[in-house]
C-alpha cells in the first residue's frame, strides 16, 4: 500500500475534524447526554448551577450574534477544532523528544 | 458525560482538583518520556482536535437521550495513554472555558473521569485484550473498541462514586448507578464504533504512528531481519 505522510494524514485528518464540528454536529441529537438525563429522572438536575461562562461568546457551542442556526453552530465548532488542534498540537510539539523516534533509533 | 457546577461539593471538586493535577503533570512527564517524538507529535495535535469535534456529535441512545464519544480509548491507543490524558484535558478546558460545557469548579471531576478514568481503563483494557488476542496489526482495532466500550460504563461508575461521597442532592444511590451504567453501556457501543471506525483509519494508512501497534510491529521486524540473515 502506498505510504501516506505525516502531514497529508494531519492535514486531512483536520479537514474531517472541521467538517464534522463545522456542519455533521448540526444533525447531532439534540436530547441530554446520558449523565443530564440520568440526572432529571434520578432527580438532582435542579442542583445543577448556571455556568460561570456563559457570557462567553461560543457559550453553548452557537457564536453570539448570529442568528443562523447552523451558521452559528458550525462557527462555534469550527473555532473549536482550531483552538483545541493548535493548543494540542502546540504542547504535544514542545514536549516531543527532540530527533528520531525510539523505533528509528534501534536501526 | 461533563459534570457541571453545583452536582458535587466543594471537598469533592477540590479532591478531584487535586487527583486531576496529579495526573496531568505525570501525563507530561510521561508523555515526553515515552510518546511524543518528532513523528508523533503532529498526530497528538489531530487527535485532541478530533476528539473536540467528535464530542460535538451527540448520538441518539433512546428514550429520549443522548451519547458522544469520550474518546479516552481512541486518543490512548492512537498517541499513547499519557499523550491522551493531555488531548482530553485540552479538549476539556477549551469546552468548559470557550463553550461553558462541563463547570468550572468542575474541571477536576471531568479530567478525572475522562481524561484519567476513561483513558487508562480503555488503554489498560486494550493492552490486555491485545495480549489474548493474536500478534497482528489487524487486532489493534478490536482490542481498541473493547478498551473504548468498558471505559464508558467505568466512567459513569466513576461518577457515581463520587456522588456518594459529595452529591449535593439525598437521592438513592443504587437507582443512580443502574440508570448511570445502562445508559452508559448503551453510549459504550456508540464509543466502541467511533473508536474502531478512526483507529482502523489511521491504522490503514499509517501503522506505524499508532502507539498501541508499536509493539506488534516491532516484533514482526524483528522477524523479517532474522529471515533475511539466515
Amino acid at each position: 500500500m502506498r505510504s501516506v505522510s505525516t502531514r497529508r494524514l494531519v492535514v486531512v485528518g483536520l479537514l474531517v475534524a472541521l467538517v464534522l464540528a463545522g456542519v455533521v454536529s448540526y444533525y447531532a441529537s439534540s436530547h441530554p447526554d446520558g449523565l443530564n438525563y440520568v440526572a432529571e429522572k434520578v432527580g438532582f438536575l435542579s442542583t445543577g448551577r448556571r455556568h460561570a461562562t456563559d457570557g462567553s461568546p461560543f457559550a453553548g457551542y452557537s457564536t453570539r450574534g448570529v442568528g443562523n442556526a447552523r451558521l452559528s453552530g458550525g462557527l462555534a465548532g469550527v473555532v473549536g477544532v482550531l483552538v483545541v488542534g493548535l493548543v494540542g498540537g502546540g504542547l504535544a510539539w514542545l514536549l516531543r523528544r527532540r530527533g528520531h523516534g525510539p523505533s528509528e533509533d534501534r536501526r | 458525560m461533563h459534570v457541571p457546577d453545583g452536582f458535587l461539593d466543594a471537598p469533592t471538586s477540590l479532591a478531584t482538583a487535586g487527583v486531576a493535577a496529579v495526573g496531568v503533570v505525570s501525563a507530561l512527564v510521561g508523555a515526553a518520556r515515552r510518546e511524543l517524538d518528532d513523528r508523533t507529535a503532529p498526530l497528538a495535535g489531530l487527535v485532541a482536535a478530533f476528539v473536540f469535534a467528535t464530542q460535538m456529535l451527540n448520538f441518539p441512545v433512546g428514550a429520549g437521550t443522548s451519547g458522544h464519544l469520550l474518546g479516552g480509548a481512541l486518543a490512548a491507543v492512537l498517541v499513547g495513554p499519557c499523550t491522551a490524558t493531555l488531548c482530553l484535558t485540552v479538549v476539556l478546558l477549551a469546552q468548559a472555558l470557550l463553550f461553558a460545557d462541563g463547570g468550572l469548579t468542575a474541571i477536576g471531576t471531568n479530567i478525572t473521569l475522562m481524561g484519567l478514568v476513561g483513558v487508562w481503563v480503555g488503554w489498560l483494557t486494550f493492552r490486555g485484550v491485545q495480549a489474548l488476542l493474536p500478534r497482528r496489526v489487524g487486532m489493534v482495532v478490536p482490542a481498541a473498541a473493547v478498551g473504548a466500550f468498558l471505559s464508558v460504563p467505568v466512567a459513569a461508575l466513576g461518577f457515581v462514586a463520587l456522588y456518594a461521597v459529595g452529591g449535593q442532592a439525598p437521592i438513592p444511590l443504587d437507582r443512580l448507578a443502574t440508570a448511570m451504567v445502562g445508559w452508559h453501556l448503551l453510549i459504550g457501543v456508540g464509543e466502541a464504533v467511533i473508536t474502531a471506525l478512526a483507529v482502523s483509519s489511521i491504522v490503514a494508512v499509517r501503522p506505524d504512528l499508532v502507539h498501541g501497534a508499536r509493539k506488534v510491529l516491532q516484533q514482526r521486524e524483528l522477524v523479517v531481519r532474522e529471515e533475511v540473515r539466515a
